[in-house]
Protein backbone atom coordinates (compact mmCIF):
# COMPACT_ATOMS: atom_id res chain seq x y z
CA UNK A 1 0.00 0.00 0.00
CA UNK A 2 3.04 2.27 0.91
CA UNK A 3 4.02 1.84 -2.72
CA UNK A 4 0.54 2.78 -3.77
CA UNK A 5 0.47 6.11 -1.81
CA UNK A 6 4.45 7.05 -2.92
CA UNK A 7 3.77 6.77 -6.62
CA UNK A 8 0.24 8.64 -5.74
CA UNK A 9 2.13 11.55 -4.25
CA UNK A 10 4.44 11.94 -6.96
CA UNK A 11 1.41 12.53 -8.83
CA UNK A 12 -0.23 14.93 -6.29
CA UNK A 13 3.33 17.08 -6.45
CA UNK A 14 3.79 16.81 -10.52
CA UNK A 15 -0.50 18.73 -10.27
CA UNK A 16 0.90 21.70 -8.04
CA UNK A 17 4.11 21.78 -9.88
CA UNK A 18 2.65 22.60 -13.37
CA UNK A 19 0.25 25.21 -14.65
CA UNK A 20 -2.91 23.67 -15.78
CA UNK A 21 -5.00 23.65 -12.68
CA UNK A 22 -3.46 27.78 -12.00
CA UNK A 23 -4.75 28.55 -15.16
CA UNK A 24 -8.43 26.24 -15.35
CA UNK A 25 -8.49 28.55 -11.73
CA UNK A 26 -7.70 31.87 -12.61
CA UNK A 27 -9.70 31.68 -15.87
CA UNK A 28 -12.61 30.28 -13.57
CA UNK A 29 -12.16 32.97 -11.14
CA UNK A 30 -12.28 35.80 -13.49
CA UNK A 31 -15.38 34.77 -15.23
CA UNK A 32 -17.17 33.96 -12.51
CA UNK A 33 -16.20 37.29 -10.98
CA UNK A 34 -16.96 39.27 -14.36
CA UNK A 35 -20.26 38.03 -14.72
CA UNK A 36 -21.24 38.83 -10.55
CA UNK A 37 -20.16 42.22 -11.32
CA UNK A 38 -22.73 42.58 -14.24
CA UNK A 39 -26.09 44.91 -12.84
CA UNK A 40 -29.48 43.79 -14.12
CA UNK A 41 -32.35 46.17 -13.45
CA UNK A 42 -30.31 47.30 -10.16
CA UNK A 43 -31.41 44.10 -8.76
CA UNK A 44 -27.99 42.65 -6.38
CA UNK A 45 -30.08 39.83 -5.21
CA UNK A 46 -29.82 38.06 -8.65
CA UNK A 47 -27.41 35.10 -8.60
CA UNK A 48 -28.50 31.60 -10.13
CA UNK A 49 -27.01 32.76 -13.18
CA UNK A 50 -23.43 33.44 -11.46
CA UNK A 51 -24.09 30.16 -9.86
CA UNK A 52 -24.77 28.53 -12.81
CA UNK A 53 -21.61 29.82 -15.31
CA UNK A 54 -19.39 28.97 -11.81
CA UNK A 55 -20.96 25.38 -11.83
CA UNK A 56 -20.61 24.58 -15.24
CA UNK A 57 -17.03 26.23 -15.62
CA UNK A 58 -15.86 24.02 -12.32
CA UNK A 59 -17.18 20.82 -14.08
CA UNK A 60 -15.29 21.54 -17.76
CA UNK A 61 -12.24 22.40 -15.27
CA UNK A 62 -12.41 19.72 -13.45
CA UNK A 63 -13.07 17.55 -16.39
CA UNK A 64 -9.71 19.08 -17.97
CA UNK A 65 -7.71 18.52 -15.01
CA UNK A 66 -8.93 14.70 -14.55
CA UNK A 67 -8.16 14.01 -18.65
CA UNK A 68 -5.16 15.78 -19.08
CA UNK A 69 -3.28 14.56 -15.71
CA UNK A 70 -4.28 10.96 -16.15
CA UNK A 71 -3.54 10.87 -20.02
CA UNK A 72 0.04 11.62 -19.52
CA UNK A 73 0.71 9.59 -16.71
CA UNK A 74 1.84 6.20 -18.73
CA UNK A 75 3.26 7.62 -22.13
CA UNK A 76 5.11 9.89 -20.04
CA UNK A 77 7.20 7.42 -17.68
CA UNK A 78 7.80 5.45 -21.34
CA UNK A 79 8.67 8.27 -23.14
CA UNK A 80 11.57 9.67 -20.28
CA UNK A 81 11.94 5.36 -19.46
CA UNK A 82 11.95 6.31 -15.51
CA UNK A 83 8.69 3.72 -15.83
CA UNK A 84 12.10 1.04 -16.01
CA UNK A 85 13.62 1.97 -12.74
CA UNK A 86 9.85 2.37 -10.74
CA UNK A 87 9.25 -1.28 -12.23
CA UNK A 88 12.38 -2.60 -10.57
CA UNK A 89 12.02 -1.48 -7.28
CA UNK A 90 10.35 -3.52 -7.12
CA UNK A 91 6.72 -2.10 -7.94
CA UNK A 92 4.04 -4.48 -9.55
CA UNK A 93 2.80 -3.36 -12.98
CA UNK A 94 -0.90 -3.41 -10.79
CA UNK A 95 0.96 -1.27 -8.35
CA UNK A 96 1.91 1.41 -10.44
CA UNK A 97 -1.67 1.53 -11.96
CA UNK A 98 -3.70 1.70 -8.98
CA UNK A 99 -0.99 4.59 -8.27
CA UNK A 100 -1.53 6.42 -10.85
CA UNK A 101 -5.08 6.29 -10.31
CA UNK A 102 -5.22 7.53 -6.72
CA UNK A 103 -2.58 10.15 -7.63
CA UNK A 104 -4.49 11.65 -9.93
CA UNK A 105 -7.93 11.20 -8.24
CA UNK A 106 -6.47 12.79 -5.36
CA UNK A 107 -5.25 15.38 -7.00
CA UNK A 108 -8.46 15.69 -8.84
CA UNK A 109 -10.36 16.06 -5.46
CA UNK A 110 -7.94 18.83 -4.42
CA UNK A 111 -8.64 21.05 -7.24
CA UNK A 112 -12.22 20.02 -6.98
CA UNK A 113 -11.96 21.48 -3.23
CA UNK A 114 -10.35 24.54 -4.20
CA UNK A 115 -13.15 25.35 -6.82
CA UNK A 116 -15.88 24.49 -4.27
CA UNK A 117 -14.86 26.48 -1.95
CA UNK A 118 -14.81 29.61 -4.30
CA UNK A 119 -17.87 28.76 -5.21
CA UNK A 120 -19.36 28.77 -1.77
CA UNK A 121 -17.49 32.14 -1.04
CA UNK A 122 -19.14 34.06 -4.15
CA UNK A 123 -22.37 32.39 -3.77
CA UNK A 124 -22.74 32.57 -0.23
CA UNK A 125 -21.25 36.30 -0.40
CA UNK A 126 -23.87 37.36 -2.44
CA UNK A 127 -27.20 35.38 -1.25
CA UNK A 128 -26.20 35.25 2.37
CA UNK A 129 -26.97 31.41 2.34
CA UNK A 130 -24.40 28.58 2.80
CA UNK A 131 -26.13 25.26 2.14
CA UNK A 132 -23.14 23.19 2.96
CA UNK A 133 -24.68 19.38 2.92
CA UNK A 134 -25.20 19.95 -0.96
CA UNK A 135 -22.01 21.37 -1.54
CA UNK A 136 -20.74 18.47 0.22
CA UNK A 137 -22.88 15.61 -2.13
CA UNK A 138 -22.30 17.78 -4.67
CA UNK A 139 -18.00 17.34 -4.62
CA UNK A 140 -18.39 13.89 -3.38
CA UNK A 141 -21.16 13.18 -6.66
CA UNK A 142 -18.23 15.09 -8.86
CA UNK A 143 -15.37 13.25 -7.47
CA UNK A 144 -17.13 9.98 -7.68
CA UNK A 145 -17.68 10.89 -11.69
CA UNK A 146 -14.88 12.03 -12.11
CA UNK A 147 -12.96 8.59 -10.49
CA UNK A 148 -14.90 6.79 -13.27
CA UNK A 149 -13.16 9.44 -15.62
CA UNK A 150 -9.53 8.55 -14.87
CA UNK A 151 -10.02 4.94 -14.31
CA UNK A 152 -11.35 5.47 -18.17
CA UNK A 153 -8.72 7.39 -19.04
CA UNK A 154 -5.99 5.35 -17.89
CA UNK A 155 -7.20 2.76 -19.76
CA UNK A 156 -7.16 4.64 -23.12
CA UNK A 157 -3.81 5.60 -22.56
CA UNK A 158 -2.68 2.21 -22.89
CA UNK A 159 -4.45 2.11 -26.26
CA UNK A 160 -3.72 4.93 -27.70
CA UNK A 161 -0.89 6.10 -28.78
CA UNK A 162 -0.23 9.96 -27.58
CA UNK A 163 -1.57 11.37 -24.63
CA UNK A 164 -3.58 14.61 -27.03
CA UNK A 165 -5.76 11.50 -28.40
CA UNK A 166 -6.38 10.04 -25.04
CA UNK A 167 -7.53 13.19 -24.13
CA UNK A 168 -9.19 13.91 -26.99
CA UNK A 169 -11.28 10.32 -27.10
CA UNK A 170 -12.21 10.53 -23.11
CA UNK A 171 -13.52 13.77 -23.20
CA UNK A 172 -15.84 13.48 -26.44
CA UNK A 173 -17.01 10.34 -24.73
CA UNK A 174 -17.67 11.80 -21.26
CA UNK A 175 -19.53 14.96 -22.55
CA UNK A 176 -21.41 12.55 -25.56
CA UNK A 177 -22.30 10.33 -22.16
CA UNK A 178 -23.21 13.83 -19.45
CA UNK A 179 -25.47 14.84 -22.33
CA UNK A 180 -26.71 12.40 -24.47
CA UNK A 181 -26.24 8.89 -21.81
CA UNK A 182 -29.71 9.53 -20.11
CA UNK A 183 -31.69 10.11 -23.23
CA UNK A 184 -30.16 6.94 -25.34
CA UNK A 185 -33.25 4.71 -24.10
CA UNK A 186 -36.12 7.81 -25.42
CA UNK A 187 -33.83 7.76 -28.44
CA UNK A 188 -34.13 3.91 -29.26
CA UNK A 189 -37.76 3.52 -28.51
CA UNK A 190 -38.04 5.68 -31.92
CA UNK A 191 -35.43 3.84 -34.03
CA UNK A 192 -36.25 0.92 -35.89
CA UNK A 193 -34.31 -2.57 -35.49
CA UNK A 194 -31.41 -3.65 -35.41
CA UNK A 195 -30.91 -0.06 -34.41
CA UNK A 196 -32.90 0.27 -31.68
CA UNK A 197 -31.47 -2.95 -29.83
CA UNK A 198 -27.79 -1.55 -30.70
CA UNK A 199 -29.02 2.16 -29.05
CA UNK A 200 -30.15 -0.12 -26.03
CA UNK A 201 -27.20 -2.01 -25.78
CA UNK A 202 -25.12 1.07 -25.38
CA UNK A 203 -27.35 2.45 -22.88
CA UNK A 204 -27.45 -0.35 -20.32
CA UNK A 205 -23.40 -0.55 -20.86
CA UNK A 206 -22.04 3.36 -20.54
CA UNK A 207 -21.64 4.28 -17.07
CA UNK A 208 -24.39 6.78 -16.71
CA UNK A 209 -22.33 9.69 -15.14
CA UNK A 210 -25.29 12.07 -15.60
CA UNK A 211 -26.27 10.87 -12.11
CA UNK A 212 -23.61 12.54 -10.60
CA UNK A 213 -24.10 15.98 -11.94
CA UNK A 214 -26.56 17.50 -9.09
CA UNK A 215 -25.61 21.08 -10.40
CA UNK A 216 -29.14 22.33 -10.96
CA UNK A 217 -29.74 20.85 -7.37
CA UNK A 218 -27.25 23.17 -6.35
CA UNK A 219 -28.02 26.32 -8.97
CA UNK A 220 -32.01 26.21 -8.07
CA UNK A 221 -31.80 25.24 -4.48
CA UNK A 222 -33.81 22.07 -4.51
CA UNK A 223 -31.82 21.18 -1.44
CA UNK A 224 -30.29 17.38 -0.77
CA UNK A 225 -30.61 14.03 -2.65
CA UNK A 226 -31.18 11.16 -0.37
CA UNK A 227 -28.26 10.41 0.94
CA UNK A 228 -28.56 6.37 0.23
CA UNK A 229 -29.02 7.29 -3.38
CA UNK A 230 -25.73 8.82 -2.92
CA UNK A 231 -24.27 5.67 -1.32
CA UNK A 232 -25.71 3.66 -4.30
CA UNK A 233 -24.23 5.81 -6.76
CA UNK A 234 -20.88 5.96 -5.06
CA UNK A 235 -21.50 1.95 -5.28
CA UNK A 236 -22.25 2.28 -8.93
CA UNK A 237 -19.26 4.64 -10.28
CA UNK A 238 -17.04 2.30 -7.53
CA UNK A 239 -17.92 -0.82 -9.80
CA UNK A 240 -17.04 0.93 -13.03
CA UNK A 241 -13.79 2.53 -11.92
CA UNK A 242 -12.46 -1.04 -10.65
CA UNK A 243 -13.99 -2.72 -14.04
CA UNK A 244 -11.68 -0.02 -16.19
CA UNK A 245 -8.82 0.00 -13.83
CA UNK A 246 -8.81 -3.94 -14.35
CA UNK A 247 -9.18 -3.92 -17.74
CA UNK A 248 -6.19 -1.07 -17.71
CA UNK A 249 -4.24 -3.83 -15.45
CA UNK A 250 -5.00 -6.49 -18.17
CA UNK A 251 -3.76 -4.49 -21.05
CA UNK A 252 -0.71 -3.23 -19.25
CA UNK A 253 0.67 -6.31 -17.52
CA UNK A 254 1.44 -7.68 -20.98
CA UNK A 255 2.30 -4.90 -22.91
CA UNK A 256 5.59 -3.57 -24.29
CA UNK A 257 7.39 -0.80 -22.71
CA UNK A 258 9.72 -0.05 -25.12
CA UNK A 259 8.68 3.20 -26.86
CA UNK B 1 -6.64 38.24 -74.93
CA UNK B 2 -5.54 36.63 -71.73
CA UNK B 3 -7.06 38.23 -69.09
CA UNK B 4 -4.95 38.34 -65.72
CA UNK B 5 -6.60 36.21 -62.86
CA UNK B 6 -5.50 39.26 -60.87
CA UNK B 7 -7.96 41.73 -62.55
CA UNK B 8 -10.52 38.54 -62.21
CA UNK B 9 -10.28 38.14 -58.92
CA UNK B 10 -10.63 41.93 -58.69
CA UNK B 11 -14.08 42.18 -60.73
CA UNK B 12 -15.59 39.46 -58.90
CA UNK B 13 -14.24 40.91 -55.15
CA UNK B 14 -16.28 44.39 -56.86
CA UNK B 15 -19.51 42.38 -58.10
CA UNK B 16 -19.62 41.04 -54.53
CA UNK B 17 -19.27 43.93 -52.89
CA UNK B 18 -21.47 45.74 -54.87
CA UNK B 19 -24.01 42.94 -54.32
CA UNK B 20 -23.75 42.71 -50.99
CA UNK B 21 -24.47 46.77 -50.52
CA UNK B 22 -27.21 46.33 -52.60
CA UNK B 23 -29.00 43.08 -50.63
CA UNK B 24 -27.94 45.36 -47.07
CA UNK B 25 -29.75 48.56 -48.78
CA UNK B 26 -33.03 46.38 -49.61
CA UNK B 27 -33.12 45.07 -46.24
CA UNK B 28 -32.65 48.14 -44.53
CA UNK B 29 -35.55 49.68 -46.60
CA UNK B 30 -37.65 46.59 -46.34
CA UNK B 31 -37.55 46.38 -42.77
CA UNK B 32 -39.26 49.34 -40.84
CA UNK B 33 -37.61 48.30 -37.62
CA UNK B 34 -34.78 50.55 -35.84
CA UNK B 35 -31.55 48.79 -35.89
CA UNK B 36 -29.11 48.09 -33.26
CA UNK B 37 -25.24 48.90 -33.29
CA UNK B 38 -24.58 46.90 -30.06
CA UNK B 39 -21.18 44.92 -29.78
CA UNK B 40 -22.95 41.50 -30.31
CA UNK B 41 -24.30 42.68 -33.55
CA UNK B 42 -21.03 43.44 -34.56
CA UNK B 43 -19.49 39.76 -33.48
CA UNK B 44 -22.58 37.56 -34.55
CA UNK B 45 -24.67 39.18 -37.21
CA UNK B 46 -27.49 37.36 -37.39
CA UNK B 47 -26.33 34.49 -35.68
CA UNK B 48 -27.14 36.35 -32.34
CA UNK B 49 -30.77 35.49 -33.32
CA UNK B 50 -30.11 31.77 -32.17
CA UNK B 51 -28.57 32.98 -29.27
CA UNK B 52 -31.72 35.22 -28.51
CA UNK B 53 -33.90 32.27 -28.03
CA UNK B 54 -31.42 30.25 -26.14
CA UNK B 55 -31.33 32.73 -23.43
CA UNK B 56 -35.09 33.67 -23.90
CA UNK B 57 -35.33 29.89 -23.40
CA UNK B 58 -32.82 30.07 -20.65
CA UNK B 59 -35.46 32.13 -18.80
CA UNK B 60 -38.43 29.76 -18.80
CA UNK B 61 -35.90 27.58 -17.47
CA UNK B 62 -34.94 29.34 -14.31
CA UNK B 63 -38.79 29.76 -14.22
CA UNK B 64 -39.24 26.47 -13.77
CA UNK B 65 -36.15 26.15 -11.67
CA UNK B 66 -35.02 23.43 -13.87
CA UNK B 67 -37.53 21.61 -14.83
CA UNK B 68 -37.34 21.86 -18.53
CA UNK B 69 -37.87 19.30 -21.34
CA UNK B 70 -34.76 18.65 -23.30
CA UNK B 71 -34.63 18.22 -26.86
CA UNK B 72 -34.95 14.93 -26.49
CA UNK B 73 -37.98 15.23 -24.32
CA UNK B 74 -41.36 14.83 -25.66
CA UNK B 75 -43.61 17.90 -25.20
CA UNK B 76 -46.62 19.47 -27.00
CA UNK B 77 -44.98 22.80 -28.59
CA UNK B 78 -45.95 26.27 -27.76
CA UNK B 79 -45.20 29.49 -26.55
CA UNK B 80 -42.73 29.53 -23.25
CA UNK B 81 -44.90 29.59 -20.10
CA UNK B 82 -43.35 32.92 -19.21
CA UNK B 83 -45.19 34.41 -22.07
CA UNK B 84 -48.53 32.35 -21.37
CA UNK B 85 -47.77 33.80 -17.59
CA UNK B 86 -47.40 37.24 -19.02
CA UNK B 87 -51.00 37.31 -20.97
CA UNK B 88 -52.50 36.39 -17.39
CA UNK B 89 -52.32 32.27 -18.13
CA UNK B 90 -52.37 30.22 -15.22
CA UNK B 91 -52.18 26.46 -15.55
CA UNK B 92 -55.01 24.11 -15.27
CA UNK B 93 -54.87 20.63 -14.27
CA UNK B 94 -54.36 19.48 -18.17
CA UNK B 95 -51.65 21.83 -18.26
CA UNK B 96 -49.70 20.35 -15.61
CA UNK B 97 -50.59 16.83 -17.36
CA UNK B 98 -49.29 17.48 -20.85
CA UNK B 99 -46.41 19.51 -18.79
CA UNK B 100 -45.36 16.16 -17.13
CA UNK B 101 -42.87 15.26 -20.34
CA UNK B 102 -41.32 12.71 -18.08
CA UNK B 103 -43.86 10.68 -17.92
CA UNK B 104 -43.21 6.99 -16.48
CA UNK B 105 -39.99 5.97 -15.65
CA UNK B 106 -38.66 3.24 -18.66
CA UNK B 107 -35.92 1.70 -17.34
CA UNK B 108 -34.83 0.76 -13.87
CA UNK B 109 -31.37 3.35 -15.23
CA UNK B 110 -34.00 6.09 -15.95
CA UNK B 111 -36.07 5.27 -12.26
CA UNK B 112 -32.64 5.66 -9.84
CA UNK B 113 -31.42 8.95 -12.49
CA UNK B 114 -34.66 10.72 -11.15
CA UNK B 115 -33.23 10.67 -7.86
CA UNK B 116 -30.76 13.30 -8.63
CA UNK B 117 -32.84 14.97 -11.03
CA UNK B 118 -35.58 17.75 -10.68
CA UNK B 119 -38.93 16.32 -11.43
CA UNK B 120 -41.35 18.46 -9.83
CA UNK B 121 -42.96 21.19 -11.75
CA UNK B 122 -42.84 24.80 -10.34
CA UNK B 123 -42.83 28.15 -10.96
CA UNK B 124 -40.59 30.96 -9.40
CA UNK B 125 -42.03 32.90 -6.59
CA UNK B 126 -41.88 35.17 -3.67
CA UNK B 127 -39.72 37.63 -5.44
CA UNK B 128 -37.65 34.94 -6.82
CA UNK B 129 -38.79 35.96 -10.16
CA UNK B 130 -35.75 38.18 -10.20
CA UNK B 131 -33.57 35.30 -11.59
CA UNK B 132 -34.98 34.84 -15.23
CA UNK B 133 -33.69 38.74 -15.38
CA UNK B 134 -30.41 37.73 -16.24
CA UNK B 135 -31.36 35.82 -19.35
CA UNK B 136 -34.00 38.42 -20.57
CA UNK B 137 -31.44 40.80 -20.68
CA UNK B 138 -28.90 39.13 -22.77
CA UNK B 139 -31.94 38.08 -24.80
CA UNK B 140 -33.01 41.42 -25.63
CA UNK B 141 -28.71 42.71 -26.53
CA UNK B 142 -28.86 39.85 -28.54
CA UNK B 143 -32.15 40.21 -30.61
CA UNK B 144 -33.00 43.67 -30.21
CA UNK B 145 -36.20 42.49 -32.32
CA UNK B 146 -37.70 39.92 -30.09
CA UNK B 147 -40.52 41.37 -28.78
CA UNK B 148 -41.50 38.84 -26.37
CA UNK B 149 -38.45 39.28 -24.25
CA UNK B 150 -39.90 43.14 -23.10
CA UNK B 151 -43.06 41.90 -22.37
CA UNK B 152 -42.53 39.41 -20.39
CA UNK B 153 -39.59 40.98 -18.79
CA UNK B 154 -41.65 44.25 -17.90
CA UNK B 155 -44.66 41.92 -16.42
CA UNK B 156 -42.22 40.31 -14.27
CA UNK B 157 -40.88 43.41 -13.11
CA UNK B 158 -43.75 45.11 -12.43
CA UNK B 159 -45.99 42.65 -10.59
CA UNK B 160 -43.87 40.16 -9.23
CA UNK B 161 -40.42 42.72 -8.42
CA UNK B 162 -41.72 45.76 -7.82
CA UNK B 163 -40.14 48.01 -10.27
CA UNK B 164 -42.32 49.67 -12.47
CA UNK B 165 -39.64 52.18 -13.25
CA UNK B 166 -37.11 49.71 -14.84
CA UNK B 167 -39.79 47.82 -16.71
CA UNK B 168 -41.07 51.51 -18.50
CA UNK B 169 -37.45 52.04 -19.01
CA UNK B 170 -37.31 48.02 -20.28
CA UNK B 171 -40.42 48.82 -22.89
CA UNK B 172 -38.99 52.30 -23.60
CA UNK B 173 -35.76 50.31 -24.69
CA UNK B 174 -38.15 47.89 -26.88
CA UNK B 175 -40.46 50.35 -28.59
CA UNK B 176 -36.87 52.28 -29.64
CA UNK B 177 -35.86 49.51 -31.54
CA UNK B 178 -39.72 48.10 -32.59
CA UNK B 179 -41.62 51.27 -33.13
CA UNK B 180 -44.29 50.00 -34.63
CA UNK B 181 -44.88 46.85 -31.98
CA UNK B 182 -48.56 46.98 -30.89
CA UNK B 183 -47.03 44.71 -27.77
CA UNK B 184 -44.96 47.08 -26.46
CA UNK B 185 -47.20 49.35 -26.35
CA UNK B 186 -49.83 47.45 -24.96
CA UNK B 187 -47.80 46.47 -22.11
CA UNK B 188 -46.80 50.03 -21.91
CA UNK B 189 -50.58 50.62 -21.21
CA UNK B 190 -50.79 48.04 -18.39
CA UNK B 191 -48.38 49.52 -16.57
CA UNK B 192 -50.04 53.01 -16.28
CA UNK B 193 -53.35 51.54 -15.78
CA UNK B 194 -52.37 48.75 -13.15
CA UNK B 195 -49.18 50.31 -11.73
CA UNK B 196 -49.15 54.19 -11.81
CA UNK B 197 -53.17 54.10 -12.19
CA UNK B 198 -52.69 56.54 -14.88
CA UNK B 199 -55.93 56.41 -16.85
CA UNK B 200 -55.36 58.88 -19.43
CA UNK B 201 -51.61 57.54 -20.35
CA UNK B 202 -53.00 53.94 -20.02
CA UNK B 203 -56.02 55.12 -22.68
CA UNK B 204 -53.75 56.91 -25.22
CA UNK B 205 -51.32 53.96 -25.11
CA UNK B 206 -53.50 51.82 -25.35
CA UNK B 207 -55.06 53.60 -28.32
CA UNK B 208 -52.08 54.02 -29.96
CA UNK B 209 -51.24 50.33 -29.58
CA UNK B 210 -54.53 49.36 -31.49
CA UNK B 211 -53.75 51.65 -34.07
CA UNK B 212 -50.43 50.12 -34.45
CA UNK B 213 -52.95 46.57 -34.59
CA UNK B 214 -54.67 47.57 -37.61
CA UNK B 215 -51.76 49.50 -39.60
CA UNK B 216 -50.84 45.51 -39.94
CA UNK B 217 -51.72 44.08 -43.13
CA UNK B 218 -54.64 41.62 -42.93
CA UNK B 219 -52.81 38.31 -42.95
CA UNK B 220 -51.12 39.24 -40.13
CA UNK B 221 -54.11 41.31 -37.89
CA UNK B 222 -56.05 37.57 -38.53
CA UNK B 223 -53.02 35.72 -37.19
CA UNK B 224 -52.75 38.11 -33.79
CA UNK B 225 -56.64 38.15 -33.07
CA UNK B 226 -55.60 37.60 -29.54
CA UNK B 227 -53.50 41.02 -29.35
CA UNK B 228 -56.66 42.88 -30.54
CA UNK B 229 -58.64 41.31 -28.01
CA UNK B 230 -56.74 41.72 -25.04
CA UNK B 231 -56.74 45.69 -25.70
CA UNK B 232 -59.48 46.33 -27.07
CA UNK B 233 -60.94 44.42 -23.15
CA UNK B 234 -58.58 46.41 -21.66
CA UNK B 235 -59.73 49.62 -23.17
CA UNK B 236 -63.61 48.54 -22.44
CA UNK B 237 -62.54 48.03 -18.71
CA UNK B 238 -60.47 51.19 -18.21
CA UNK B 239 -63.58 53.38 -19.51
CA UNK B 240 -66.37 50.91 -17.58
CA UNK B 241 -63.99 52.02 -14.39
CA UNK B 242 -64.12 55.39 -15.09
CA UNK B 243 -67.49 55.36 -15.36
CA UNK B 244 -67.41 56.06 -19.29
CA UNK B 245 -70.65 53.37 -20.17
CA UNK B 246 -70.62 53.91 -23.69
CA UNK B 247 -67.18 53.72 -24.58
CA UNK B 248 -66.89 50.62 -22.05
CA UNK B 249 -69.86 49.48 -24.34
CA UNK B 250 -68.27 50.04 -27.54
CA UNK B 251 -64.67 48.66 -26.69
CA UNK B 252 -66.34 45.34 -25.69
CA UNK B 253 -68.23 45.00 -28.92
CA UNK B 254 -65.38 45.41 -30.47
CA UNK B 255 -63.62 42.76 -28.16
CA UNK B 256 -66.53 40.07 -28.85
CA UNK B 257 -65.49 40.41 -32.68
CA UNK B 258 -62.72 38.12 -31.94
CA UNK B 259 -63.09 36.60 -28.88
CA UNK B 260 -63.10 32.99 -28.29
CA UNK B 261 -66.25 33.52 -25.60
CA UNK B 262 -68.47 36.32 -26.75
CA UNK B 263 -71.19 35.32 -24.61
CA UNK B 264 -68.63 36.40 -21.32
CA UNK B 265 -68.33 39.71 -22.68
CA UNK B 266 -71.86 39.96 -23.96
CA UNK B 267 -72.86 39.60 -19.89
CA UNK B 268 -70.39 42.31 -19.16
CA UNK B 269 -72.61 44.82 -21.60
CA UNK B 270 -75.46 43.51 -20.20
CA UNK B 271 -74.56 44.70 -16.34
CA UNK B 272 -73.04 47.80 -17.58
CA UNK B 273 -76.35 48.39 -19.54
CA UNK B 274 -78.30 47.89 -16.28
CA UNK B 275 -76.10 50.20 -14.34
CA UNK B 276 -76.99 52.86 -17.00
CA UNK B 277 -80.30 52.09 -16.45
CA UNK B 278 -80.09 52.63 -13.08
CA UNK B 279 -78.18 55.38 -13.02
CA UNK B 280 -77.60 57.33 -15.93
CA UNK B 281 -73.82 57.85 -16.74
CA UNK B 282 -72.27 61.32 -18.41
CA UNK B 283 -72.96 61.59 -22.10
CA UNK B 284 -70.14 59.81 -23.98
CA UNK B 285 -69.48 60.07 -27.55
CA UNK B 286 -68.07 57.44 -29.36
CA UNK B 287 -64.15 57.03 -29.77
Amino acid sequence: MNTIWALAGIVIKELYRRKDFYVLFVLTALITVAAGMVNFFDDPKIVRYVKDICMLLIWISALIIALVTTARQIPAERESRTIFPLLAKPVTRAQFILGKFFGCWLATGMALLVFYVFFAIITGSREQYWPWLTYLQAIWLQWAMLAVVIALSLLASIITAAPSSTTTICFIAVAGILLVGGHLNTVALHQPQPLQTIFYTIYFLIPHLEWFDIRDRVIYDWGLVDWLDCVLATLYATAYTGLFLLLTWLGFRRKSLNT
Amino acid sequence: MKASPYLVLALVLTVCFTLATGMELRTGMKSNRAKSNNVFSVLLGDGRQLFANQFFTMADVYYHSGYYPSVFDLREEGPAEIVAESHGHTDSPEDELKEDFLGKPKDWIDRFGRHFRITEHTHLEHSNEREILPWLRLAAEMNPQKIDTYTVGSFFMRTHLNKPREAEAFLREGLRNNPNSYEILFELGRLYDENDHDIGRARDVWQLALRRWLQQDPKTQKENKLGFEEITDHLAQLERDAGNWQQAIYWFQAAQKVAPDPNALQQRIDEIKKKMAAQPSPTNSQP
